[in-house]
């Protein structure tokens, strides 16, 4: 056993490293850094797509037949962790950690010949056509309908909590093309072109003050069959596979470690009346930041079985059960830290472009946004009550 | 990277577990409990031929040389059995310290003597006053013209009764008065004017206080030079909690599983317990902090070798939050077991004792957060 990466690793690391050194702008990093919502609006994500597809890196976790870079498993982990490090947008998850690996696996030759490539280029934008107003948790019990009408599918419904739906020109939806036995059945996967006419979005703004997701209707959509991935009422399977892609990704400790770096750095300044004299912050910093810790160790135990071509199971719901709850810890420890400065509210977005002298210094603008956001990590994904009955059930067996 | 076990771990820890199923039952627990010495020396020479015993030891002193991944991978093995043998005191601390300070002659007499079974150490450190704080010392080694004079108090000396000789931690005062530097003297347990003290130890096996008045120690009872004790105590206690925490692991498996099982036969209200969702999130809650301390105590043991800040807070980080998550199982445990769960019937209270201890020795989780945010500080306040 061994922590270490070996030589061929280290220079990969220190490849991965000079990359982003030579070509993450200061405008790019300052954007991020000032992005209190889980994703970094389209303008700077899809730069750093554009950026990572030009070196070939513009999805890691695909087969090398469709643009992926081959990497072990152990060089995602590095390419991940400096990404992190380094505080890199967040690119189109959608596009290329959900959408993408559903194509691949379930997609016809034409779909893949037509959309990864867009997802690569940062060409498409995707936005995710899940939960629904009277499904959320429940979601098999989706009521979207889409009925066949010769070579297309006429859908009615609507769509909530569609992360970047007002930026995406495609979204990936599940939708109910019959009624089975179970509710389960029944349910297709459908790409959807946003332009189509029909479809209307509704902004919702979060807590925190940001417009990141959004309720979409759709009032007679007329969609081709061609645009079904797999086949007709299988959907559920695909979604489901999705999920585990979306919790499982499994290297999230590095971006734990460095939120709760900046709120450490707060709680050292002078900015804070050194928050961290007070020996409750520190030793909260440290529950925290062994917390990361235990979750790094098993995303990296995670990472040796994967090398050997093991299964991890039902972990990927310990990785996002923890890496939630973990996110929110640091978020509220850092509403803490800034003290006073937890009163002031900046309600303009987006926060690296203010045009007015802000009510606080600039290093705390997403602190108490982020908190209040982050609420939504144990929500999202599927809620932490969700993950413990898969727990219960694929781990415990009850 | 690369946190696959060898070939060669995945056989020790099968071995392990086969020989610990085999060997330890309830019935023996109890046996153990009421008897005198608290640990069977058959077990003990079993270990030798096992080759446990001299498994961390460095191959020239007739050990094998291995590492403290291999020593995880065999406490967590005595935890699902909660072994009683003195395994930590002889073998993780005691053939530790005298590798790391004693001098050749001293791990010549010593190391192989761990090794084939036939000597057991302990090690005498804490002292009331000093509660967790190891740099707290205030038992006194004044020079003679013969050698040393010892004396002082400590307590919580795990398996000292057992032992054949007695690493003690002193204040050195030479003849210029005191010297700033604390030693470790090995102290044969026959010694005259020593005073041992032994009680049953919470969760199994037994412990003792140290009465030291004016011991008349022999020159060469002081290991090595005597420098850079401390650092030593402190590597040996980190890689000791390293240790502890993998058998913590160990236990709380079992418990965990005992649990899962009863919660799946026990029906009430015309079900099993395990239909309700509040129970199966409790269990789920569990196996998650299980499998967190294991990832904390394997990470632990990867890092006993690294710089001393890196080690400590790896090892202080680690026995924080095993310590949490060991009452967390504990507790609930306990409580999915109902009433049946406070009594001395079953097994559940045991290993709840034994995690209980693991909690208290070197410290609990707050004093190691404590110290792990100590450590960690970039900036020392002005």
């Amino acid at each position: 056993m061994d922590l270490s990466f070996n030589a061929e690793e280290r220079a990969f690391q220190d490849e991965v490293r000079g990359f982003i050194a030579k070509n993450l702008t200061e405008e790019m990093k300052r954007a991020t850094a000032l992005t209190p919502s889980v994703f970094s609006d389209p303008d700077i994500g899809m730069a750093w797509q554009r950026t990572l597809h030009s070196r070939g890196w513009g999805a890691p976790g695909w087969p090398i037949e469709h643009g992926g870079p081959d990497w072990t498993p152990a060089q995602r982990w590095i390419f991940e962790t400096e990404s992190a490090r380094a505080g890199v947008p967040n690119v189109n998850v959608m596009g290329v950690k959900m959408v993408g690996p559903v194509i691949i696996g379930f997609g016809s030759a034409e779909q893949k010949n037509f959309y990864l490539p867009r997802i690569l280029s940062g060409e498409d934008y995707w936005c995710q056509g899940y939960s629904e107003p009277g499904s959320g948790s429940d979601l098999s019990s989706l009521k979207t309908r889409a009925v066949r009408d010769g070579d297309d599918y006429i859908i009615n419904g609507t769509k909530i909590w569609t992360t970047h739906a007002h930026h995406a020109n495609r979204m990936f939806a599940l939708v109910r093309t019959s009624d089975g036995p179970r509710q389960q059945d029944g349910i297709s996967f459908i790409l959807i072109d946003m332009k189509t006419p029909g479809i209307t979005t509704r902004p919702i703004l979060t807590i925190g003050g940001d417009h990141e997701v959004n309720q979409v209707f759709f009032d007679d959509v007329r969609v081709p069959v061609a645009n079904r991935v797999g086949e007709e009422g299988k959907g559920w399977t695909y979604g489901k596979y999705l999920l585990e892609f979306e919790r499982g990704s499994g290297i999230a400790s590095a971006k734990l470690r460095e939120g709760l770096k900046a709120i450490a750095e707060l709680a050292e300044s002078d900015l804070t009346g050194r928050a961290i004299d007070s020996p409750d912050i520190a030793t909260r910093i440290s529950e925290v930041e062994v917390d990361i810790d235990a979750l790094e160790m098993t995303e990296l135990r995670v990472l040796s079985a994967l090398q050997t071509g093991q299964n991890p199971g039902a972990v990927s719901s310990i990785l996002k059960l923890r890496n939630s709850e973990i996110r929110q810890a640091v978020t509220r420890l850092g509403a803490d830290v800034i003290g006073h400065d937890a009163l002031a509210v900046e309600p303009m977005r987006p926060l690296y472009r203010l045009n007015h002298e802000p009510p606080m210094p600039e290093e705390m603008l997403t602190v108490v946004p982020e908190y209040l956001n982050g609420r939504a990590y144990t929500i999202f994904g599927g809620t932490s009550e969700i993950q413990r009955d898969i727990i219960a059930k694929m781990m415990l067996g009850i | 990277m690369d946190l696959n076990l060898t070939d060669e771990q995945r056989l020790l820890r099968e071995s392990a577990e086969r020989f610990v199923a085999e060997s330890y039952d309830a019935d023996h627990r109890r046996k153990m409990a009421n008897d005198p010495l608290g640990f069977s020396p058959a077990m003990w020479t079993q270990f030798a031929e096992l080759g446990w015993l001299a498994l961390p030891i460095a191959e020239e002193f007739g050990g094998l040389g291995g590492g403290a991944v291999e020593i995880g991978i065999l406490m967590d093995a005595f935890g699902r059995g909660l072994v009683s043998e003195p395994y930590i005191a002889t073998v993780v601390l005691g053939a530790a310290l005298i590798e790391r300070c004693g001098s050749t002659a001293q791990k010549q007499a010593i190391l192989p003597k761990i090794a084939d079974g036939s000597l057991k150490l302990a090690l005498a450190h804490s002292e009331r006053a000093a509660r967790f704080d190891l740099a707290n010392v205030a038992t006194t080694a004044h020079k003679t013209a013969q050698g040393w004079r010892l004396a002082g108090s400590k307590i919580a000396v795990l398996d000292g009764h057992a032992a054949d000789e007695i690493i003690v931690s002193a204040h050195i005062h030479d003849h210029q008065g005191p010297s700033g530097r604390i030693g470790l003297f090995l102290v044969p347990a026959t010694t005259p004017s020593l005073a041992i003290s032994d009680y049953e130890r919470l969760g199994g096996g037994r412990a003792c206080n140290i009465e030291l008045s004016d011991v008349q120690l022999p020159e060469d009872a002081l290991l090595g030079n005597g420098h850079a004790a401390l650092a030593a105590i402190e590597w040996a206690v980190d890689r000791a909690m390293a240790a502890l925490g993998a058998e913590a692991v160990g236990i709380m498996q079992v418990l965990l599983d005992t649990t899962l099982e009863y919660t799946k036969i026990r029906k009430q209200f015309g079900r099993p317990l395990s239909a309700n969702q509040v129970i199966r999130h409790r269990l789920a809650d569990m196996a998650v902090q299980v499998d967190e301390a294991r990832s904390m105590a394997l990470r632990a043991a990867l890092k006993v070798d690294s710089d001393p800040v890196e080690r400590a807070r790896a090892a202080s980080g680690a026995k924080a939050k095993i310590g949490r998550s060991a009452r967390f199982v504990g507790e609930q445990s306990i409580q999915l077991h109902g009433g049946m769960g406070v009594t001395e019937e079953l097994e559940v209270g045991a290993y709840f004792k034994r995690l209980v201890a693991f909690d208290t020795l070197f410290g609990g989780s707050s004093h190691h957060y404590g110290r792990h945010a100590r450590l960690g500080r970039t900036t020392v306040p002005a």
